[in-house]
Parts: C-alpha cells; structure tokens; sequence
C-alpha cells in the first residue's frame, strides 16, 4: 500500500507542511483573481452601459479596446505591463500588481462585452409596454429592465470567475510564488528521497484547480437554466 | 526602439514564430477531431463512452492549461510515459480544446430541430444522408461562431507552451530579454507576431460568421 | 378502384395512454380522406403512424399488401412512397428553394440531377414560385414556404401524399394559396389523407369526411352529409363549436 502510494509520488505530500503549501500557493492565485474579478466587474458594468448608448466615439474607442484584448494573449499582456512598463516608464510595479492590472483588463473586456450583449438583448417592446402600462423611465428600469439583465447577465459573470481563476495560474511566469511555483519547490527539495513527486504533486495540483472552478461553473450553468425562460 | 537590434532578432522570432503556429494548429485540429467525436458521443448518448466523455469535459474546462502542460510533461513520465515538449504541446492544445469543441458542437447539433429530422425522414432518407446532407450543415452553421471563439482561444493559450521549454514566441522574448536587456524591441516583435497569428483569424472568422449565418437567417 | 392504404385495428399509446383505439380505415386510388376531429382527438397521431414516424402498438398500416408499420425494415422505401406535408414546413434552411426540392430525388431515389431540376422547376413553376428557385426559405412568407414543401413532397412521385393541418402555422392571408395547390392536386386524381381545421376546404376537397373524437373513429361519411346531417351527437357539438351567430 505504502508503495503505491510512494510509486504515485503523493507521499510527499504528507511530509512536513507541504499540503499547507500547496494550499497557501492556490490563496495567493486565488486573491489575485478575486480582485481582479471584482475590478472587472465594476469596470466591465460601466464601459457595457457606456457602449450601450451608441455613442460613435466611445463605440470606436471601445472596438479597438475589445480587439485588443481578443487577439493578444494574457502572457504577453502580463510580459508588456509587467517588463514594458517598468523599463518605459520607469516605475516599478510588483509582480502582483502587475497581474491585477492585466487580468482587470483583460476581464473589464469581457464583462463589458457581456453587459452590452445582454442590455441589447432585452426586446424594445418591454420599454414600450412599460410605458404603455405607465411606469416611469425609472420604474421601468427598476423593475423591468434591471431583473431581466442580471438573470442574463449573472450566470455569464460567473462564468467569468473561474475563467479568471484559469488565467492566474500565468502570474508563476513573472515569478509569483503560487501553486505551480510552490508544487516545484517542494519536487525539488524532495529530490532524492520521493523521486516520483511531480506525478503526485502536478497531479494534486490538477484536482486542486478542479476543486475550486467545477462547483462555479456548475452554479453559472444552474443559474443558467432555471433563468433560460 | 532601435530598428537594427529589431532587424537582427528577426530570424529567431520568424523561427519561434512558424513553431508556435505548427503546434498551435495541430492542436487545434486535434481539438477539432476531439471535439467532433465527444460531441456524438453525447448526442447519441453512448452507453461508458458519454460518461467518460463527460469526466474528460468537466475536469479540463475546469483547469488551466498550464497545469494541464505541467502534469502531462512532468509528471506521466515518472509513470514511464515520456513525450517530447512539441507532442506535449499538440497533445496539452488538443485536450483542452477538445472540451471547449465538444461543448460548441453539441449545442449545435442540440439546435437542429426535431421536426427537421422528421421531415427528412419522410423524404426518405437514410440516417448517415440525413446527418451529412441535413444536421451537419446545419450544426456548422449554429456552432460556427463558438469554434471561430475557440480557435482564437487556443491560438492565445499558445503562449503558456514555454513553461515547458518549447521555443515559441514567449520563450524567444524572455530569452533575449534575459540576455541583452532590449526590452521595448523584444516585447515590439513579440506584440507584432501575435498580431500576424491572430488577426487574419479575427478577421477571416468574423466574415465566415457572418456569411454562414446569412445564408440561414439573413442577419 | 384498387385499394391502396389499408389501416387494421391500430392502437397507439403515449406511456401507456391511449390515443388511438381501434382505427380502421381503408383508402382507394385517387381518393381524397379529410379527417377532422377538436384538438389533441388523435389525427395527427393518425397521420404519423401512417408512415411509421410513431411506432404503434396494435395492428397494422399497409400500403398495397405490404406492411409498413410495424415493419422497421423497409421503411425507407415507404418513406418515398407516402409523401408528408408539416404544420411547420420545415424546409431546410441551408438550402436554396430549388435545392430544398431537388435533394430527396436525387440522393434518395437517385435520378439524374438535370432532370430532377427540369420538373422541379416545372412544378414550382404550377405553384407560382418559379422565380423564388434560388432564394433561401427565410426569405419566403409562410404560404410560400408551405407551397415549397408541397412540392417537395410531389416530386418524389409518392402514391399517396399525408397533410399535417399544412395551414395551421399561417396568417389567415396565406391560407387560401395553399389550400389552391391542395385542391388542385385533389383534381388531378392525386390519393390524400389531410388533416385539416379549415371547414370550408374540408367540404370542397373531401370524397370522404373521417370524423374522429377521443381517438376513435366516430364517424365516416361523405362531405355533403357529415356537414349538412351529422349523425354523432360529437360531430354536431364540434361542428356547433365553429359557429358564431346562431
């Protein structure tokens, strides 16, 4: 039994405080995307409503912006910020804070794009019929417009989350001790007496990241179906 | 910037260049292949297979590819199963594409209606014409938008491969960047090739989008 | 005239509810069978089992003497020769109108493609939408769309051609130009069993009115007299139902 387990490479894990490594090295991915996730989505909300109004200067501005962020991958967004604009502009930004610049970025992107669709997506004939029965631009917002958005709008931005989640894992490029950086680590300290780690800890680190997206995109799914209609 | 140091990092970024989109469509396609069959399996709900297909979807929409490259090219070979960086690459592409594929085709074979199949049926076709002649065409069209996202996506994931030492364009521009300090140039090429391998697919993808979907809806 | 359809005590269910009875019901050459029946009695359930879209049961459905429900066989080979119209004419719409008509016969009975086209368009030219062969269905109005698949289920040269209540789905506008092509079908000594809601068309096209209620057959006559001398206490209520002023 204890061979097996060996042969795997998940004794390591119960040496020391190495679980409690890993776990601390998936927090600091995980406060990464949770900030960014938050900036997003109050930047995200402003810039969709901003280009819901079709206005020709912001729509351009915003057109490039959405390109941008779809045709550039988050690695080079990361070395640009985080390498660029040290050197550019001399300031020196910590790893970290060049990861939430760029993830806010990136996912600012995103949840615009999802505000807009969703504000959209809302048939013209729900303003009109509000009218018609009499409520006020504001109540018609309140309690139309407004609970029919979020129900498009809130699976989708949880969605958003574990995508965030998903992307973070990139920060150990730019050298933030997380999970990954944590999981070499221990491999190489444990060199000599559990040569078989890396399957053991990659593989821990593999369900790790499941545990902490499935149930999101689970709910983001849920939530999706029961609102479908 | 300085056009000379520009000019004589070229041929290395070309190199890297023609390297990331080799294993970046190879994935892709084997995404595609991925996609296609578990897709079907699902559809025609497989007795094993579908369950198996449905593991295999959660567990890799749910986990960064980094991770994924990681456990596939440092820890299968302690199990003896050694690839090199490229396959891992191809292979690590293609998993992970092939849940975000699957996931797009089914909903688009999901979309072909009921009473289209019916009608085929009363015209008297068989079930392979009716699939190739009725659903897939239209399947294409309903998922089309979602493959042209994916292939973007997988194009853009490219870019974590030099995590595991494959000399693509990530890995170019930190290696000169560690060696001769040229940033802005570095990071200049880096932005131009990305732009080389990703905007014609924007693009070309955008009038597909919209020539297929016209031919069915007119929008 | 010989017979052609032949239905012997079908009896279809729906998880163990009846919807279909005792059906039994045969259709000679050239005849044309209208059944009409309130909402949810079963005919278009009827229909569907004609050509094996719903398994059944009991008994049997046979065109000639050859059984085709249940039968899981040949049932391609019935499919060309009984030809069905839907409520929701589902062409295909990847296709061009005269793609829509042309596929079946040449991928399915396998004729040579420049004649398919010669008579396809020939028979949209009957229906008037000759002009409309290279459009796509969503740039045709319901009527026309429900003329194209008329048509696409007449050039199979099918021997007997099903109607699903074909105008159903249309503006109260398109019904008529549908319901011409049907007629003029009807004319031509076509064999036809429609399912219809439209009463008036019922009379004019009908050689034999199958009234059926709670999936039964409860009445079977000739046109003149089911709408004039209903026998039925239900066929006298359901044809009460359509009238507004007493």
């Amino acid at each position: 039994m204890n061979s097996i387990f060996e042969t795997f490479g998940f004794d390591v894990l119960l040496k020391g405080s190495n679980m409690i490594r890993l776990f601390e090295g998936l927090l600091v991915a995980l406060k990464i995307s949770i900030i960014s996730v938050v900036i997003s989505i109050v930047l995200g909300i402003i810039l969709g409503v901003l280009m819901s109004l079709k206005n020709s200067v912001i729509n351009a501005i915003s057109r490039v912006y959405l390109e941008i962020v779809r045709i550039m991958p988050q690695m080079v967004l990361l070395f640009i910020v985080y390498f660029g604009a040290t050197k550019a502009m001399n300031i020196n930004l910590t790893a970290e804070t060049a990861s939430v610049i760029v993830f806010s970025f990136w996912g600012t992107a995103e949840m615009s794009d999802l505000v807009r669709g969703s504000l959209i997506s809302i048939p013209l004939i729900q303003y009109e019929s509000s009218e018609a029965l009499g409520l006020s631009k504001y109540q018609t917002y309140l309690y139309v417009i407004i609970p029919q958005t979020i129900r498009r709008l809130l699976p989708l931005s949880i969605n958003l989350i574990t995508r965030m989640i998903k992307t973070t894992s990139l920060v150990m490029m730019i050298g933030i001790v997380e999970v990954l950086k944590v999981g070499q680590q221990i491999i190489e300290a444990n060199r000599k007496t559990s040569p078989n780690a890396a399957f053991g800890i990659f593989a821990t680190i593999f369900i790790l990241y499941f545990i902490a997206c499935w149930p999101i995109s689970q709910l983001s799914k849920y939530l999706e179906k029961k609102w479908e209609n | 910037m300085d056009f000379s140091t520009i000019t004589s990092y070229l041929p290395l970024y070309k190199e890297a260049f023609l390297l990331t989109i080799k294993i970046g469509w190879i994935g892709i396609l084997l995404a595609f292949v991925l996609g296609v069959v578990s897709a079907f399996i699902l559809y025609f709900k497989v007795p094993v297979l579908s369950a198996i297909v449905k593991v295999y979807i959660e567990l890799f929409r749910n986990t960064p590819l980094l991770v994924q490259l990681f456990f596939i090219y440092f820890g299968l070979p302690k199990l003896g199963i050694m690839i090199s960086a490229q396959t891992c690459g191809i292979v690590g592409l293609g998993l992970l594409g092939g849940s975000y594929m699957a996931e797009s085709i089914r909903s688009g074979l999901l979309s072909v209606s009921k009473s289209q199949l019916e009608s085929a049926t009363a015209l008297g076709f068989s079930k392979s014409q009716m699939f190739f002649l009725i659903v897939f065409p239209q399947m294409f069209t309903m998922s089309i938008t979602a493959i042209v996202a994916n292939v973007i996506f997988l194009l853009k994931e490219t870019s974590v491969f030099s995590a595991i030492s494959l000399m693509d364009l990530m890995f170019t521009a930190k290696d000169l960047i560690g060696l001769y300090y040229r940033t802005t140039e570095c990071l200049f090429l880096l932005v131009i090739f990305y732009i080389i391998m990703l905007l014609p697919v924007s693009i070309i993808g955008t009038i597909v989008e919209k020539k297929t979907r016209f031919g069915m809806y007119g929008d | 005239m010989e017979d052609i359809l032949k239905v012997e005590h079908l009896h279809k269910e729906f998880d163990g509810f009846s919807v279909l009875n005792d059906i039994n019901i045969t259709v000679k050459k050239g005849e044309v069978v209208v059944v009409i029946g309130p909402s949810g009695c079963g005919k278009s359930t009827f229909l569907r089992c004609l050509n094996g879209l719903e398994e059944i049961q009991d008994g049997r459905v046979s065109l000639h003497d050859e059984v085709i429900n249940p039968n899981k066989k040949n049932l391609r080979k019935t499919h060309e020769k009984i030809g069905m119209v839907f409520q929701s004419y589902d062409l295909f719409p990847h296709k061009t109108i005269l793609q829509n008509v042309v596929l079946a016969p040449v991928k399915v009975q396998k004729r040579n493609k420049d004649e398919v086209e010669k008579e396809a368009r020939k028979l949209l030219e009957r229906v008037g939408l000759v002009s409309k062969a290279d459009n796509y269905p969503r740039q045709l109005s319901g009527g026309q769309k429900q003329r194209v698949a008329i048509v696409r289920a007449m050039i199979m040269n099918p021997e007997i051609l099903l109607f699903d209540e074909v105008t159903a789905a249309l503006d109260p506008e398109m019904v008529k130009e549908v319901l011409d092509v049907v007629l003029s079908l009807a004319k031509e000594g076509r064999t036809m069993i429609i399912v219809t809601h439209e009463m008036a068309f019922a009379r004019a096209v009908a050689d034999r009115i199958v009234f059926i209620d709670g999936g039964d057959i409860v009445e079977e006559s000739s046109p003149e007299e089911f709408f004039e001398n209903p026998k039925s206490e239900r066929a006298k209520r359901f044809l009460d139902s359509f009238k507004y002023i007493k």
